[in-house]
């Protein structure tokens, strides 16, 4: 195999190119972006600098203007919904509210993508695959046969976790997971993602706003800013970078505390 | 990459091993599971090592497989040995939904519920009136808080976004009971009275009726879902903190448009019914336009014009509270919404139809006729 392909093997998401607008206003403009098979990729960048819209184009949920998307070395722009269905039954989709079913219980929830794509399971086994992937993200067994509405932010955060995991994916997309969480909900968020990415060996693509989460969990860390993807790496990496917005985020007066914060020995712990 | 996940039973020692091969992974398990079921006598031993790649599906499989048969899982590498833990660390006993009572039980059991529901709305409703009617009392108070904008925006909405809709109904309504009509009467070589049929008809009942019924589906349904998605998105509650009152922001404006927009709406559609019923005249019976409008100034009573123009505010008013009532309503999901109006509508149409025929027996009754 030559190094060429072994590195497009490696690269789970490629974006190049990418433009996106509304009307007028231009959210990216000619923005590249590789995500590495097995890593968390954190992305960062102020509000309005179109993180969501990123992942929307990557997940295939908005059409560029121009650009391509490969995932899994496939195209996912302008693919309709039931189409793709080998890239679909690879990833989950972490949604910022969670976007579970209102109509279904937790546990409903997630049996809907197991029902869609593999109708030969049993309802025995359904229930009881649905059941544990509610304990393992942490909800308390008694949430599954429970309805949305009756949830908390941070449970349905955890219900939404459990859907996108439900096909045991290569890849799972995080939109915002820790916002709107306590911190110590925050912290068992991170601890969570970490040990689901060794378990499973996922890739993660996380948009955060959270550096405890940065600091905690990400392998390398990407910058949205001027429309486009200016920087990629490990934080240290970003840190001898000289972009005004970058030295402002991670030397602002959050950045020095989540470096000083009790996260910090988790991030050394996944080093270590 | 794909191959299917399999197994084979072998003696070893007299101890019954099955040796799983392939992937244990969700989309290569196939009929494994099923399989598994299949295997009798005890098992001694799961060997894993031939297995591919193991996702926490497959783990589980396993794992349940061997806790049902006491046997031992063994060929775990490291990563195995971890996800195989993780998932026995989230295995809890489930608690499966109760079987669904009987046919019979559960008709008794909707029906129960449907009586109490309704009694439930209708004193909600009630409550909702007397509320509305708090605010219009505060605002008469408080002239300075009423929202004369809203207002004039809800007019709009209601009142001229209807016009082409309500305009197009009543003109074939009303070539629909002038045909009908002139068919029936020509019998008795009376087709003239076609005017008297159309006239009274319009002005004191159809219009009006017509006009609330499409209102009620237009503006009554917009009210329930505006105001059910906005409690949804806790803007409701956002209002009441900054210290403005719902009813008078949101309920005062569309009740008042309503009240309004739909006397001046009915009569517009009685004139447009009663124009094209004069169309089909004057085409099909050789009624001209002329002896047609001294017919229908003769045989009309101008008490017909005040039936229906009296009528009108109370149905605009139902609609509206009944719209905004629901909204208000709203909790939890999005399928409320959905729900909450088309509750709303059926019981705008439904009490509209029920007045209209207490109205028809009171006018009657005071000489109206």
């Amino acid at each position: 195999m030559t190094d060429a392909a072994r590195n497009d093997r490696d690269i789970l998401i490629r974006v190049r190119g990418l433009c996106n607008g509304f009307g007028e206003q231009m959210v990216h403009e000619g923005l590249d972006l590789d995500v590495r098979r097995g890593e968390i990729l954190g992305v960062v960048g102020g509000s309005g600098t179109g993180k969501s819209v990123l992942m929307r184009s990557i997940i295939g949920l908005q059409s560029p203007l121009d650009g391509t998307v490969e995932v899994f070395g496939e195209n996912t722009i302008g693919r309709e919904e039931t189409d793709a269905i080998d890239i679909r039954k690879r990833w989950g989709i972490l949604f910022q509210g969670g976007a579970l079913f209102s109509t279904l219980t937790v546990s409903e929830n997630v049996q809907v993508p197991l029902r869609e794509y593999y109708p030969g399971l049993d309802q025995a086994l359904l229930e009881e695959i649905a059941a544990y992937k509610v304990v393992m993200t942490g909800l308390p067994p008694e949430a599954a046969p429970k309805y949305p509405a009756e949830l908390s932010g941070g449970m349905k955060k955890r219900a939404g976790l459990a859907r996108a995991l439900a096909l045991d994916p290569e890849l799972l997309f995080l939109d915002e997971p820790t916002a709107g969480l306590d911190p110590i909900g925050a912290a068992a968020f991170d601890e969570l993602t970490a040990s689901l990415q060794k378990t499973l060996g996922l890739t993660v693509f996380l948009i955060t706003h959270d550096l405890d989460t940065l600091y905690a969990i990400c392998d390398r860390v990407a910058v949205l800013a001027d429309k486009r993807v200016i920087a990629v790496g490990t934080i240290p990496e970003l840190l001898a970078l000289d972009h005004p917005w970058i030295q402002e985020y991670f030397n602002g007066p959050r950045g020095r505390a989540a470096v000083a914060g009790p996260n910090r020995h988790v991030h050394e712990d996944k080093r270590g | 990459m794909r191959a299917p996940a399999d197994f084979e039973r072998s003696d070893d020692n007299g101890e019954a091993v099955l040796r799983f091969s392939g992937n244990l992974s969700l989309a290569c398990l196939g009929d494994l599971p099923a399989r598994l079921e299949t295997v009798e006598g005890g098992v001694a031993r799961l060997d894993l090592r031939e297995v591919g790649r193991m996702d926490t599906v497959g783990a589980w499989v396993v794992h349940r497989f061997a806790r049902e048969r006491g046997a031992t899982i063994e060929g775990l590498n490291a990563d195995e040995q971890h996800l195989l833990d993780q998932v026995i660390a989230a295995e809890h006993p489930i608690q499966l939904p109760p079987p669904p009572p009987g046919s019979f039980t559960r008709a008794l059991d909707e029906i129960g519920k449907a009586v109490i529901n309704s009694g439930k709305t209708l004193y909600g409703l009630l409550g909702f009136m007397g509320a509305t009617v708090l605010a219009l009392w505060h605002v008469i108070r408080h002239p300075s808080r009423f929202r004369f904008n809203a207002t004039v925006q809800r007019f709009e909405v209601v009142g001229v976004g209807a016009l082409a809709i309500i305009g197009l109904m009543s003109f074939l309504i009303g070539i629909v009971i002038a045909q009908q009509g002139s068919v029936q009467l020509r019998q008795f070589g009376a087709e003239i009275y076609t005017i008297n049929l159309l006239g009274r008809l319009t002005l004191r009942e159809l219009g009006i009726l017509m006009t609330a019924i499409m209102i009620a589906g237009r503006s009554g349904s917009a009210f329930a879902a505006q105001i059910g998605t906005m409690k949804l998105t806790e803007e409701i509650d956002a209002m009441r903190t900054i210290g403005v009152s719902p009813m008078e922001a949101l309920v005062l404006p569309r009740v008042f448009a309503v009240v309004f927009m739909l006397p001046l709406l009915g009569f517009y559609s009685s004139l447009v019914s009663i124009l094209g019923g004069g169309l089909l005249c004057w085409v099909d019976l050789g009624i001209t336009p002329v002896t047609f409008i001294h017919r229908i100034r003769e045989v009309v009573p101008l008490t017909d014009l005040w039936v229906g123009l009296v009528k009108a505010p109370v149905f605009g008013a139902i609609i509206a509270m009944a719209g905004c009532f629901h909204g208000m309503q709203v909790e939890g999901d999005a399928e409320q919404v959905g729900q909450r109006t088309t509750t709303a509508v059926v019981q705008a149409i439904f009490l509209v139809i029920v007045l209209d025929a207490f109205f028809a027996v009171f006018f009657t009754n005071v000489g109206w006729t």
